[in-house]
């Protein structure tokens, strides 16, 4: 377990600096600087803020400083918003961000593995076929739409909710149900099919036959093998659920993270673009690593600390 | 690899070595033990089924997979019922179990009375009050029939923490003292570890210490060895003698393999097309089987102790059993068949207080054809 998880932990530093790289090329391969403005400055304060920010040296030393940058996880201030460093827009948009993320798959987890286990357990019901065309729904609307919609019709027309910004549960409810959908239908689809096999299992029947009651086999025997499945597509599940949140911020007002990434590319505001970048991809592979871990301990077959040569 | 490395591994070596030793030596007394007993057969009657009608829903139909099954068990007693795939077997023990799925299946005549409660109108509820503590069941594929996820202590304790107020350590003793039963060294660790950690054969007896944990009256054992390769069938039927004798529980075995029959049963059923065509002692079944079917069957197994050139099959295959046909369902394949066998099904012949058979040719006017047959 222990080498495995250093292992693991290499592995990750690794994925970072080639998001990292390839973001800086990236970066750099977009036309214009953060100085490229309609009206034309002075040339000497542009090549006086160019030297202030280092963009006056050649690019692989730039990329030196950018490694530096990061692994003193100080990202320097923001070339737009000069009053600010990177790392403090990081610490007030990311907790609501990740507020934000984590709710939604809290959400979509619970309701999506609840559905689709209703659905397996009334297969070809009434219950089977609503969850059902309510996911296949939910798979097709993309969120952005589902976002508009609902502010028209639960906060507009019969001013459930409130429409926009970010103070109270109440805030929460409308981008939390526009952001979850997609997931948990995706979810309860995955766990009704995965459900369905595992039902027709010996050792579902064996447990029957063990005179259990209908909840303990299925909380105990089924569901823990039912999820496996579920538990595979978390990791691409959260990339897309984190990526989600931008259009789903700008959409609501939220003050999070995504703001200032979608802003900072349009700037060409490059602390800001990479401090944003290698803070979500390190927040993703970390994400990835514990979702991992879970799959080891709801399935004890999988070893996490099989080295080489181990049989 | 070090010294000292080298040195723990040799003493490991020898730390197993005399594991092995002490159960061999466990299951040499066992052996001991079990010649000791005999197993008792009373003139209670615990299981018995009158009537048995099961069919499934399906696309293509109503499939009458058990029509009219009856047969009663005594305490302590062994029951095969042998036929081929298809024939019913598995849904007759599934209906005793109460494990039908409803729907698509339907008991749709009959009773299976267990000692004095009629288990087909029982309530789920009612029926769960039953399943594992007076009838168990034990499945054909150890591989499949044990949970994953869960270590084997969990899936012992279940049973025993579900049924009764006992707490969890007097439910882990009753799983130490089970797994000790059916053959299992250090129990103490087993108990913790997950069934993939297991083999084959280990994880059978793992299947019939959890049947076996709340002291069931009655056990029904699902091609029991199906799924086991031939030394490790042999120790399973070993285990199940010797579980009854201990237990004085009864056993209804189902099966195809007649080797199995021949070693444990005390009376035999041969089921076909979802009836009992001939019930009898394994003796008489043996020895003097009355239907071309059961003749059928025993011949087509193939035998060290004869030089034959080839197999003997019974032609043909089974009727289809979304239409069965009106009169005895062997008729197709029978070589003894007759135009009245076609039509109108035979009615039961009582051979001995034991024997029974369904079969035209117990008619007395059948005697003349059998003789010209025989020509």
């Amino acid at each position: 377990m222990f080498s495995y998880t250093i292992k693991r932990f290499l592995m990750m530093i690794m994925t970072i600096l080639i998001i990292a790289t390839l973001t800086f090329i990236l970066m750099h391969s977009i036309p214009g600087s953060p100085f490229n403005e309609e009206r034309t400055t002075n040339e000497t304060i542009q090549a006086n803020l160019e030297r202030f920010y280092k963009l006056d040296e050649p690019l692989p030393v730039q990329y030196m400083y950018y490694l530096k940058s990061i692994v003193t996880l100080d990202f320097g201030p923001s070339i737009k918003k000069p009053n600010e460093t990177v790392n403090e827009l990081l610490a007030r948009g990311f907790p609501i961000s990740f507020e934000l993320g984590m709710v939604t798959i809290l959400v979509a987890v619970i309701s999506g593995v609840l559905l689709g286990t209703f659905a397996a357990l009334r297969h070809n019901g009434i219950i089977d076929y609503f969850a059902m065309t309510f996911a296949v729904i939910g798979i097709s609307v993309p969120s952005f739409v589902l976002a508009t919609l609902l502010i028209q019709k639960l906060a507009v027309d019969y001013n459930i909710f409130p429409p926009a910004t970010w103070s109270s549960p109440m805030h929460m409810v409308l981008p939390v149900l526009a952001l979850a959908t997609g997931p948990m239908a995706i979810i309860a689809r995955l766990t009704r099919s995965s459900m369905l096999e595992v039902l027709t299992q010996d050792y579902i029947k064996m447990a029957r036959a063990k005179g259990l009651s209908p909840f303990r086999i299925v909380a105990r025997h089924a569901l823990r093998n039912a999820l496996m499945p579920v538990v595979t597509i978390m990791g691409t599940m959260l990339a897309g659920i984190l990526t989600g949140t931008f259009v789903i911020e700008k959409i609501f007002a939220i003050p999070g993270m995504g703001k200032y990434f979608v802003e900072s590319i349009n700037n060409r505001d490059y602390p800001v673009i990479m401090g944003t970048t290698v803070f979500y991809s390190t927040i993703l592979v970390f994400m990835l690593f514990v979702v991992d871990l879970v799959y080891g301990f709801l399935d004890p077959r999988i070893k996490l600390h099989k080295k080489e040569g181990d049989a | 690899m070090n010294e000292q490395q080298l040195e723990n591994a040799r003493e490991l070596a020898k730390e197993r070595r005399a594991e092995v030793g002490r159960s061999q030596q466990a299951v040499v007394t066992a052996h001991t033990q079990k010649t000791k007993r005999k197993k008792v057969i009373t003139d209670d009657i615990i299981l018995s089924v009158d009537n048995l009608h099961v069919s499934f829903k399906t696309y293509g139909g109503n499939v009458h997979a058990v029509r009219g099954v009856s047969f009663d068990l005594r305490k302590g007693e062994t029951l095969a019922i042998v036929g081929e795939s298809g024939c019913g077997k598995s849904v007759t023990s599934n209906a005793i179990m109460g494990l039908i799925p409803q729907p698509p299946g339907r008991i749709s005549d009959g009773k299976v009375m267990f000692k004095d409660v009629n288990l087909t109108n029982m309530t789920k509820k009612e029926l769960r009050k039953v399943q594992g503590v007076d009838i168990s069941m034990i499945f054909q594929d150890p591989m499949t029939a044990l949970n994953p996820t869960l270590t084997i202590g969990e899936q012992l304790m279940e049973g025993v923490l579900t049924h009764t107020k006992a707490s969890k350590a007097e439910a882990k003793e009753k799983a130490l003292a089970m797994l000790r039963l059916v053959g299992i060294p250090n129990p103490q660790e087993r108990l913790k570890q997950y069934p993939h950690q297991f083999s084959g054969g280990m994880r059978q007896r793992i299947v019939i210490a959890i049947a076996l944990i709340c002291e069931p009256e009655l056990l029904i054992a699902d091609e029991p060895t199906t799924a086991l390769d031939v030394t490790i069938q042999a120790q399973i039927l070993e285990l199940f003698e010797e579980i009854q004798a201990k237990t004085g529980v009864s056993i209804v075995l189902i099966t195809h393999d007649l080797g199995v029959v021949a070693k444990i049963a005390d009376r035999i059923a041969v089921m076909y097309a979802g009836k009992i065509i001939e019930l009898g002692t394994k003796r008489e079944i043996f020895y003097t089987p009355q239907h071309p079917y059961t003749q059928g069957l025993l011949n087509s197994v193939p035998r060290l102790d004869l030089i034959a050139e080839e197999l003997q099959p019974i032609e043909g295959t089974p009727p289809d059993l979304f239409a069965p046909p009106k009169g005895c369902a062997f008729t197709a394949r029978c070589p003894f068949a007759m135009e009245v066998c076609e039509h109108v099904h035979p009615d039961t012949t009582i051979k001995s207080a034991t024997h029974r058979v369904d079969c035209w040719l117990q008619d007395k006017r059948a005697q003349a054809f059998l003789a010209t047959a025989q020509k």
